[in-house]
């Protein structure tokens, strides 16, 4: 009979888990569940829940830095970061709605232990870069810790990273502390319209000033479209964004404007509320079709964009992040998107992860980004050095892993 | 360290031939007055002459070498510059260095994907001066840049004055050449953003040589900010210096740099290169704002008047570019300047919670009582990284033991006020013995566990780091009690 976990305390937690080696019955780990339908399906009869291991800890706005249980909701802590005037600069993603799940569920722990960073990560890093410390149970049933609370730290092998996208394959994460920062007063996104290749050229151009951009993404026109933001729809855009003090934000919108305007491309702007809008819709995906079945995630350098655009822009919707490094494909289904020809578009020079997809097809594809064989017998070890049972989610990234 | 292998030393002569058929001629060092150029690194209170040096320069040559070595059961010392503060690339008696000074060449510079693809010896100011023609620059900036190579900046993770705002080393790498311990050659990263798997690349960064030797080295490359200006504020007191660094955090501004210094650093560093220092201040800021003029200008009217409302009794700002390097000239020659002061002087590099600087000086100066030595300090005060330099003299008998006992004291201090050992120059041999101050047996075990995973037989820098060697076997035994906890007890939870 499947039985469902939920420890309230790290205590129990590590019993919970010393209980699945002890018996050798594998444990999903669950916070509110929002992933679930990304990735391997897990095979395990368990599941083990970390919702109770919630709150925030210790939250010092003016040391910038937060600690909380993992399975304490994003959205509770971003109100109370809200209330000093700080945010998680990585940007957290809630795919919530295009997993078919709702908004704003997901807990902290999920999001680092699925390494969401959103549009941000282009300047301000990705989740990995903001966890200062974890405390864990490893699939040996023993509570470890890493990191710390501080800012700079080399004390050991950076745990923290390794913890950070690992799914839940490794430990289960009880308690993270990471880093906040100042959210900005004002910010401003310049909207270019024109030609699909000038426009990501531009996108890279914006990236390689002193200008400071924190967010720059490509809207084909289907993406522009759906955004509710006024001045958006109607074309294909370019958004470029600038955050910090107000006339900073002015001085660097014109500078990039004076830069981007001219060949082709005219350019308007949108301010704070609407930028801010603007960005959460491309960030959650809001602006692809929430109701198509398969979603690929690919990874390039971004002077390969206008490439992926070539070879995959008939192959579904696309939007495309991260200055163009980040490419978003939303398909009908696997017949227009195979792995084939996504995997083959992007070649070993970046990488390329099925978001989503009906649960018989991920069992019988490769979801996560295949591995050389070196690296992948390294990352069995690695499993194996934490997890040596496969209790934890196990298979959830890869056969054994 | 771990007892020399008595049947290695005995075999030299095979493992000398053998690496020569890797590496012909010069690339094999094995002469006595030669291997002594090897003999230590930045941490020069600890020598010792290895078995040999090889200096390979392929990356087909270093995954020969390592599996002769491993096939031999010889131990591999990484090196990369030999500046390393806490004994990281320190020789084995029974063990080869692997010298990656040949390793040297810029490999690609990709200005539109803004990344540059380096060999694991170039320098850190060797990737800023290849680019700069362009307008941009590697961004962590270790005081030892024209020096220390990029290999040894991932092995410890290295930081420098501008890190507070852009990061560290391994938040600006995006890929990395590695090679096993079993001759495995494997790329983690690229161009690209985020690698597939598990994250070996931030597990790489700052393992210390332990876990796989890196041979090429892609990072991430900036655009200089337009206008950078540094303030100089001076106070009469420590405490008003700490209380001004964390009052400019908490208001919000990131300086692209925030360091102070104590009285006898600044004086120091004012003997050794004449920065413009005021020399009858306790504390000394030094807080570089770059960006765009508007926000530098706006800024730096913020800091001065926090600056002024702590009680700074001397604010100064840079009127221009060769003045703003004047005042980091001193900062980054605080270290050669201690050695002027005293014939020998160790680095420690706690970090503490920012809120904590000024009682941990004022702690400081109490232990520097009880050792009977004395210390000079420089820091990274915005993200509380400390750099207290204790000043003795090792001809002076005892007196090593008395610094490295004062050393031990304030690291374990800045444990006890929720910091860490070490912030930016590792673990090493140095602080070692010091791990269990803020691991338990089960962290450190499940760190080796990792370490197994990449190198299995532990022939990469053993004795660093760990204070205790398991064997990796040892370390994968579980013990497993079946039943012991029954399933209804469970349920409840
Ligand atoms: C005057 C002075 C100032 C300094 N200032 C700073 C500072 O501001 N910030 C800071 O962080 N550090 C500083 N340091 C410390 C030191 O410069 C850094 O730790 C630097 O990164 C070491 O680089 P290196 O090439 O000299 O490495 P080494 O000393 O040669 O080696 C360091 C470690 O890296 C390993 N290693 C080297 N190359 C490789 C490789 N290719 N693959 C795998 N492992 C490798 C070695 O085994 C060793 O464990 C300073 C040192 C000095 C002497």
């Amino acid at each position: 009979m499947p039985v469902t976990f939920a420890p309230g305390s790290i205590d129990e937690l590590e019993k919970t888990v010393a209980w699945a080696i002890g018996e050798g019955a594998p444990l999903e780990i669950v916070g509110a569940g929002t992933k679930r339908g990304f990735g391997r399906p897990v095979e395990a009869a368990h599941v083990l829940d970390t919702t109770r291991l919630a709150g925030i800890g210790l939250y010092e706005p003016d040391e910038l830095v937060m600690s909380a249980g993992a399975g304490t909701p994003l959205a509770v802590i971003e109100a109370e970061l809200a209330e000093r005037g700080q945010e998680l600069a990585f940007d957290p993603a809630d795919y919530g709605l295009i997993l078919g799940d709702e908004a704003g569920r997901q807990t902290i722990g999920g999001v680092f232990a699925a390494n969401l960073a959103g549009s941000k990560r282009l300047k301000n890093g990705a989740a990995r870069d903001h966890l200062l410390g974890v405390q864990a149970v490893t699939g040996y049933g023993r509570i470890v810790k890493s990191g710390g609370r501080v800012m700079k730290n080399v004390t050991g092998y950076d745990l923290c990273k390794l913890m950070a996208g690992s799914y839940g394959t490794l430990a289960v994460l009880s308690h993270l502390t990471f880093k906040v920062l100042p959210r900005a007063e004002s910010e401003a996104t310049l909207l270019l319209a024109g030609d699909a290749a000038k426009l990501l050229h531009a996108l890279r151009r914006s990236v390689g000033t002193a200008y400071d951009v924190s967010a720059a993404a490509y809207l084909p026109e289907a993406a522009a479209g759906r955004s509710t933001v006024q001045g958006v729809a109607g074309a294909a855009r370019a958004a470029v964004r600038v955050e910090g003090a107000g006339p900073s934000v002015a001085y660097r919108r014109d500078r990039l404007k004076d830069l981007l305007v001219g060949d082709g491309l005219d350019a308007a702007a949108v301010a704070d509320e609407d930028s801010r809008a603007l960005w959460r819709e491309i960030r959650d995906l809001r602006l692809l079709d929430s109701a198509a079945p398969v979603l690929w995630r690919l990874s390039v350098p971004p002077t390969r964009a206008g490439e992926m655009l070539e070879a995959l822009g008939d192959a579904g919707e696309t939007l495309f992040d991260w200055a163009g490094g980040l490419v978003w494909l939303a398909a009908s289904g696997l017949e227009a998107a195979p792995p084939e020809r996504v995997r083959g578009a992007v070649r070993e020079d970046g990488h390329a992860t099925l978001v989503k997809a009906p649960i018989e097809i991920r069992r019988t594809i490769e979801v996560m980004p295949p591995l050389s064989p070196g690296l992948l017998a390294l990352n069995r070890r690695v499993k194996a050095g934490f997890d040596p049972k496969g209790v934890l989610n196990p298979g959830r990234l890869y056969g054994g892993v | 360290m771990p007892k020399p292998d008595a049947e290695v030393l005995r075999r030299r002569a095979d493992l000398i031939d053998a690496l020569r058929a890797i590496v012909p001629g010069e690339g094999v060092i094995v002469e006595n007055a030669e291997l002594r150029a090897y003999e230590t690194d930045g941490l020069s209170v600890y020598r010792q002459v290895p078995l040999a040096v090889v200096l390979p320069e392929t990356t087909a040559e270093v995954a020969e070498i390592l599996k002769l070595c491993r096939r031999m059961g010889v131990k591999v010392v990484a090196r990369g510059a030999g500046t390393g503060l806490s004994g990281g690339a320190l020789p084995l008696e029974d063990g080869v260095v692997l010298g990656l000074s040949k390793f040297n060449r810029i490999l690609d510079i990709d200005y539109e994907n803004r990344a540059a693809t380096v060999q694991p010896g170039v320098t850190n100011l060797g990737i800023t001066r290849a680019v700069e023609h362009q307008g941009f620059y590697y961004a962590p900036d270790p005081s030892s840049q024209i020096a220390c190579s990029i290999g040894g900046n991932i092995a410890e993770n290295s930081g420098g004055v501008h890190c507070l705002k852009y990061g560290l080393t391994t938040n600006n790498v995006l890929g990395l050449e590695i090679v096993l311990p079993d001759g495995e050659i494997l790329r983690l990263g690229g161009k690209h953003l985020d690698a597939a798997g598990y994250d070996l690349l931030g597990v790489m960064t700052g393992s210390e040589g332990l876990l796989g030797i890196v041979t090429e080295v892609t990072v991430r490359i900036l655009q200089k900010p337009e206008t950078a200006r540094a303030l100089l504020a001076g106070f009469s007191t420590v405490e008003q210096g700490g209380a001004t660094v964390a009052a400019i955090i908490a208001a919000g501004v990131i300086p692209g740099g925030l360091e102070m210094m104590d009285r006898p650093a600044i004086n120091a560093a004012e003997d050794f290169c004449h920065a413009g220092y005021p020399r009858d201040v306790e504390a000394l800021l030094i807080c570089e704002l770059d960006g765009p003029a508007a926000e530098v200008d706006h800024l730096m009217g913020v800091v001065t008047g926090m600056a002024r409302q702590h009680g700074a009794t001397f604010l100064k700002e840079s009127a221009n570019d060769e003045e703003r390097l004047k005042f980091w000239a001193g900062r980054k020659n605080a270290f050669p300047a201690a050695g002027r002061i005293s014939p020998d002087y160790i680095c420690m590099d706690g970090t503490i919670p920012r809120n904590q600087i000024a009682p941990v000086l004022r702690r400081m100066a109490e232990l520097s009582d009880k050792h009977g030595l004395k210390v000079a300090n420089v820091f990274h005060a915005g993200d509380g990284n400390l750099h207290p330099l204790i000043l003795f003299d090792g001809n002076e008998p005892g007196q090593q033991a008395r610094a490295e006992a004062f050393g031990a004291d304030i690291l374990k201090l800045c444990v006890e006020v929720g910091g860490v050992l070490t912030g930016e120059h590792g673990v090493g041999i140095e602080k070692r013995d010091l791990m269990p101050e803020m691991f338990n047996e089960d962290d450190l075990k499940q760190q080796q566990r990792l370490k197994c995973a990449f190198d299995p037989t532990q022939i990469l820098n053993p004795g660093k780091v760990f204070p205790t060697l398991h064997r990796c076997a040892e370390l994968g035994r579980m013990h497993v009690h079946k039943g012991r906890i029954p399933f209804p007890e469970l349920e409840r939870f």
